[in-house]
């Protein structure tokens, strides 16, 4: 298939480009990007798509989405979320191990890996359970689990408790140079919690996650870093004292990045309002100051992704009060949104706003997945996510492909449209 | 955001909280009450305010005193009252909160008096039956997050014993962390100009940043004790006294117990609230309890007159 899309704006967060070309698709890669005279010699254009006034991009490599498959299916499919991704513009994206049962068999990676791609839609990159049946307390078989296609490991929201292990897996994970994905919360702290602990769950009675849960975590994983030299993904960061440790730990050289939810990088515990369980997440929404600093350091590079932290839940688990009902919020399509709305917001160029949800998330999964996700250039997968940047969307249940409708933004105007997503050199959606 | 206890005319459509209601509505429903407390003393006790309504007591957590309360105030204003306790009924049986509002929204209910363990299960309840704009809810405690009409009640007791907020010194006692009566009880204080009210209690005891609630913190009870009108004790579950928050009852009542010698630091006529059940020799002792200072049993009393209040008030929006 080669298609020809003219006259977009054509943005490449690796390189800064952020000009009117044309781009050149074929055999699944992009053959060349430039005036319309860059096309190669033999170019016969089966199909051209006009992109004048859209933006032309990488496809959004999105570091945190749950597809609840195996387990969950009552949650969510395979199937419905791959949708979802695609008309979110995502064409690459890693999900957590915490199915039923957990992703830390090599056979149950493969049998992801197999059904994911024979959707045809995004990537999926598995992260590999760090411990059997998430338990923390018996490693994985990393090594096998790489080979079947993990592309780190985790403990997803599971209790970390015991730090020998935690320094163990650490050791062992950087023996084969694999990376580890953390998600720093201290259980004990966070136990039976269900909002940060601060004026709206005091005025609610709401069960308190005091910020030392993430702080001490962070402290200690830190710490396990700089002992064992391991490759670290901190993830989904919530407060400021947060952001200012990772500033300083990269400062020190220390081998780490980290990501924020889009949520986080939007919400704060005031948007619960009167108990809305749209706004029971984990971590916590936290204070404005907290939001403050998460939307600086994403600004600053101290934080390298935006993700969507997509976790859908089914209706009758969010028709619950705030405290009993499930966590988690819906967000493969509003990854593109809320990012533009933060870049917006922050008065930043388009190509470091793109950056965020692209070729630095990308950078983080690593090369050891064949193609290099989350960039635009000539040689590279044709992995694209083509959008109207200035149209503005009403959020709605019925706007979204998604099996899961729980989301805070449900009835904001976001900016962003997605008119067509590619995957390996196919249009994979259109809108 | 639009606040879920009032209707589009600002009248009173559920009573959920004393945070965030104006300070005529709370005026309104102490007045109110003032026309039911002489009610309690004739030999025929009924009005017919609420005559072909009825009113049903949805338990979803256990407790006797306060549903015999409503129930008391729904039967003087002649309602019809069905109790329901749902922790042992439906939801045992996996029927879902809404699903058993629903069923009994169908049965054409006019009110829900709702005791909940989570907190803002009320409101969940009260968006759900907006499509039954003639159903009134009321939260009779849920979690640790209101207990408007205890609230009221003890804003009532106050301004009966004081007559006036506006000079007042309130000292609230003990575990504010879970108690849902100290939260109602600290906002209406605040919303009715009282200018010091204090929250006396060990740090494990008090929520993250509770001075922003607009009360001023102390850890020292003979401190807090000095010069206060009103001294509102909170009851200590028995299952927070031994573990992390607290070593024992009697290191509790050693500090923050309301012992007569910790009584007279506070002004000569200071009043004793307690919203029961008391643990006697652990927050409060019984010479306290039982003195001359203690108004807890026309707590009681004026709690059925407030009820009764705020349901016929409801019951006319």
């Amino acid at each position: 298939m080669k298609i020809h899309i003219k006259n977009g704006r054509v943005v490449d967060p690796r390189s800064g480009t952020d000009a009117i070309q044309d781009v050149y698709v074929a055999a699944g890669r992009v053959v060349a990007v430039g005036t319309a005279g860059a096309a190669p010699a033999d170019f016969k254009a089966q199909r051209t798509i006009d992109a004048t006034g859209l933006v032309v991009a990488p496809g959004l490599v999105d570091l945190s989405a749950r597809l609840r498959e195996p387990g969950f299916e009552y949650k969510a499919t395979l199937e419905t979320e791959m949708h979802a991704a695609v008309a979110g513009g995502v064409t690459s994206l890693v999900c957590p191990p915490d199915t039923d049962p957990p992703l830390d068999e090599p056979g149950l990676v493969e049998m992801l890996k197999y059904r994911a791609r024979s959707l045809n839609l995004a990537h999926v990159h598995p992260l590999g359970a760090m411990t059997v049946q998430l338990a923390g307390k018996r490693l994985t078989e990393m090594v096998l689990l790489q080979e079947a296609g993990c592309v780190a490991f985790s403990q997803a929201d599971a209790l970390m408790a015991d730090t020998q292990v935690l320094w163990r897996a650490l050791q062992y994970a950087s023996t084969f140079g694999f990376a580890v994905w953390l998600r720093p919360q201290d259980g004990f702290l966070a136990k039976d919690g269900v909002a940060h602990d601060g004026q709206v769950a005091t005025r609610l009675g709401l069960a308190g996650i005091p910020a030392s849960a993430e702080i001490i975590a962070l402290t200690t994983i830190l710490q396990l870093v700089r002992d064992t030299g391991a490759r670290v993904h901190l993830q989904r960061l919530s407060t400021a004292r947060g952001v200012e440790l990772v500033r300083l730990a990269k400062a020190e050289g220390l081998p780490v990045s980290c990501d924020v939810s889009a949520h986080h990088a939007h919400l704060s515990e005031m948007d619960i309002g009167y108990f809305d369980p749209h706004c029971h997440l984990v971590p916590p929404l936290r204070s404005d100051r907290d939001r403050a600093a998460l939307r600086q350091g994403l600004a600053d590079g101290t934080i390298d992704a935006l993700c969507s932290d997509h976790a859908p839940v089914d209706e009758d688990a969010k028709q619950l009060p705030f405290s009993e009902s499930e966590p988690g919020a819906t967000g493969l399509e509003l990854l593109l949104p809320l990012a533009l709305k933060w870049g917006t917001e922050m008065k930043l160029p388009l190509a470091r706003v793109l950056a965020t949800v692209t070729n630095n998330p990308a950078r983080i999964i690593g090369n050891g997945v064949g193609t290099q996700a989350g960039v635009l250039a000539a040689g590279e997968t044709a992995d694209l996510c083509i959008f109207d940047a200035n149209t503005m969307q009403r959020i709605s249940a019925g706007t979204l492909k998604s099996q899961g409708k729980n989301t805070p933004f449900l009835g904001y105007e976001l900016p962003g449209k997605v008119r067509y997503t590619l995957v390996g050199g196919l249009v994979v959606y259109e809108g | 955001m639009n606040n879920p206890q009032l209707n589009a005319r600002g009248e009173l459509q559920h009573l959920l909280s004393v945070e965030g209601l104006p300070r005529e509505t709370l005026l309104h429903i102490l007045a109110t009450a003032d026309s039911f407390v002489g009610l309690t003393d004739r030999d025929v006790k009924k009005v017919p305010l609420l005559r072909g309504k009825s009113v049903f007591n949805l338990f979803f957590e256990n407790s006797t005193r306060t549903r015999t309360t409503f129930e008391i105030a729904a039967k003087r204003l002649s309602a019809d009252v069905i109790n329901l306790n749902i922790n042992t009924s439906s939801t045992s049986k996996g029927e879902s909160l809404l699903d058993t509002v629903d069923n009994l929204s169908a049965m054409h209910a006019d009110m829900f008096i709702v005791r909940h363990a989570s907190s803002g299960a009320p409101y969940q309840i009260a968006r759900h039956v907006t499509p039954h704009p003639h159903l009134h809810v009321v939260n009779a405690g849920d979690g640790r997050h209101a207990h408007p009409t205890q609230g009221l009640l003890d804003l009532y007791t106050i301004r009966h014993y004081k007559k006036e907020f506006s000079q007042l010194s309130v000292a609230v006692i003990g575990d504010v962390l879970h108690s849902r009566v100290a939260r109602s009880l600290i906002h209406g204080l605040t919303t009715l100009g009282v200018p010091d009210v204090r929250v006396i209690g060990p740090k494990t005891l008090l929520p993250a940043g509770v001075e922003q609630l607009g009360v001023k913190v102390f850890h020292d009870m003979n401190k807090g004790m000095a010069g206060v009108d009103v001294v509102a004790m909170l009851r200590l579950q028995n299952e927070r006294m031994n573990g992390p928050l607290l070593p024992s009852a009697q290191e509790f009542f050693k500090s923050y117990g309301l012992t007569p010698e910790k009584l007279a630091l506070a002004k000569p006529d200071a009043i004793v609230m307690h919203p029961g059940p008391m643990n006697r020799g652990v927050e409060i002792d019984s010479a306290v309890a039982d003195g001359p200072s203690s108004v807890i049993l026309p707590q009681v009393t004026f709690g059925i007159a407030v009820r009764m209040a705020v349901m016929s008030i409801l019951a006319g929006n």
